[in-house]
């Protein structure tokens, strides 16, 4: 293993171009997983943002990719979750009542308050805690649900739209976040490729 | 709290920039993808290539120009001209497209945009509408502004958000080209009516329209020509908004 990698899961909704080409751009080999077996066997595994809540969860359900994935978070495995991505870790969502999401992170993802646009389209603030795997900076979001408190056991970075609400959340190598990293300038590629060291150096044997 | 958003637009035929090329000759027919990295480094917070092509050729083009600016470019990218289906949207979503507009076709077919909603999402769903003034409002035109539909701008604004439009890129038809600034009138009417995102189009020449443009209620300006002509620059309009109390990115 001498080139790090990464995993990228194919939800079969979300659209990848931008997402691989990020990884392209740092020179980083990306390949697309569906199998559960190789999403428990690659070293860091990327779930990008799927669409809807209720469509991400069907998909994971039915392709056994929740089992999957809810392991290498538990453990603290290097695993990247994008937009939704980072929804579906939680316990439930506004967005599709009644399916219950992978209940990694406490806590039900809730819609923006109406007294502001949405969809949360554009470039919004990440504040992030000193020490952290993060630098506070500006990150572009798409979305019309969040996380509004940061979830106990994770350390989080926070933003404000209508609220505050979480924009990133990490645990272990595990890290996740409202905001498109793929989509974010410099400030997104620097963050990625530091995932990328951070999950070498903590998930090296 | 979110930041305004600069918009620098390309018209794109054949593979190359085609607007802006008219008057001073600064960037004579450019190459799509350089121009999409300078306007990135210059600061601009997303990308607009509208395909001008009106050929089948044309249109296989455009999705081979957003696989090249793609590759280099690392903010949104939003594709519009000639998307007319959920497999259109699909295919410019899968050479690089974040978002994918839809103007005419979406009037004659509401039904796109909720199909290209419910595939894809509402984020890439933006809706492309171009008005014309009219007696109490404004109506919908459509075909590059040849053909007036009698349609009132407002109510489909509406509709289109209720079938699940993320963003809606208003063009005014009336100062599109003339310079004389954005219809600040049709922002207000418009960022009033619908709880998404407006993008302000058509007649913007100055930071100073910008600025007019995002205090009437747009949420974010596109332009394409006073970035095209090299007369400012996307960090200098920032600079502006910043120092007349707009949050922007820097």
């Amino acid at each position: 293993m001498s080139t790090p990698d990464v995993a990228v899961v194919e939800t079969g909704v979300a659209n990848l171009a931008s997402v691989l080409a990020a990884w392209r751009r740092l020179g980083i080999a990306a390949r697309r997983v569906l199998d559960p077996d190789e999403v428990r066997r690659a070293d860091r595994v990327e779930l990008p943002g799927v669409g809807a809540f209720g469509a991400a969860m069907d998909r994971l359900r039915s392709t056994g990719l929740d089992e999957a994935l809810a392991g290498r978070v538990r453990e603290g495995r290097p695993t990247l979750a994008i937009c939704v991505g980072l929804q579906v870790l939680c316990d439930a969502s506004e967005e599709s009542p009644g399916i219950a999401g992978l209940g990694l992170v406490p806590g039900t993802v809730r819609r923006f308050p109406d007294r502001v646009r949405v969809p949360q389209f554009g470039w919004n603030r990440v504040e992030a805690p000193p020490g952290g795997p993060l630098e506070s900076g500006w990150a572009y979001y798409a979305n019309s649900y969040r996380l509004a408190d940061p979830p106990p056991g994770w350390g989080a970075a926070i933003t404000d739209h209508g609220g505050p609400f979480v924009a990133a959340l990490w645990r272990g190598d595990v890290l996740a976040c409202q905001f498109h990293p793929e989509l974010s300038g410099a400030w997104g590629l620097a963050m990625l490729s530091r995932w990328m060291r951070g999950g070498l150096a903590g998930g090296a044997p | 709290m979110i930041a305004a958003r600069i918009l620098p637009c390309l018209d794109v035929k054949d593979g190359r920039v085609v607007k802006g090329v008219r008057f001073q000759g600064l960037y004579d027919a450019g190459d799509p993808a350089e121009r999409a990295a300078a306007y990135e480094a210059q600061g601009a917070d997303e990308l607009v290539i509208l395909d001008v092509s009106a050929t089948t050729e044309g249109r296989k083009t455009a999705a081979e120009t957003v696989r090249r600016v793609r590759e280099v470019l690392s903010i949104p990218l939003t594709v519009g001209g000639g998307v007319r289906s959920v497999e259109d949207a699909g295919r410019l979503l899968d050479a690089g497209a974040d978002k994918v507009a839809v103007n005419t076709a979406a009037v004659q077919d509401p039904a796109v945009i909720s199909a290209i909603a419910q595939r894809f999402g509402r984020q890439c769903a933006i809706l492309a509408l171009d008005a014309a003034a009219r007696e109490g409002g404004w109506e919908v035109v459509v075909s590059s502004g040849r053909q007036r539909t009698g349609r009132d701008a407002i109510a489909w604004a509406r509709e289109a958000v209720a079938r699940g439009a993320g963003e809606i890129v208003l063009t005014s038809w009336d100062r599109d080209g003339t310079r004389l600034g954005y219809d600040l009138d049709l922002l207000r009417a418009a960022s009033s009516a619908v709880p998404v995102p407006i993008v302000a189009s058509g007649g913007a020449d100055s930071a100073e329209h910008l600025l007019q443009g995002l205090r009437a209620g747009a949420d974010a300006v596109l332009a394409a020509s006073i970035f095209h002509y090299g007369e400012t620059t996307v960090g200098e309009v920032k600079a502006y908004l910043a120092a007349h109390g707009i949050e922007v990115r820097r």
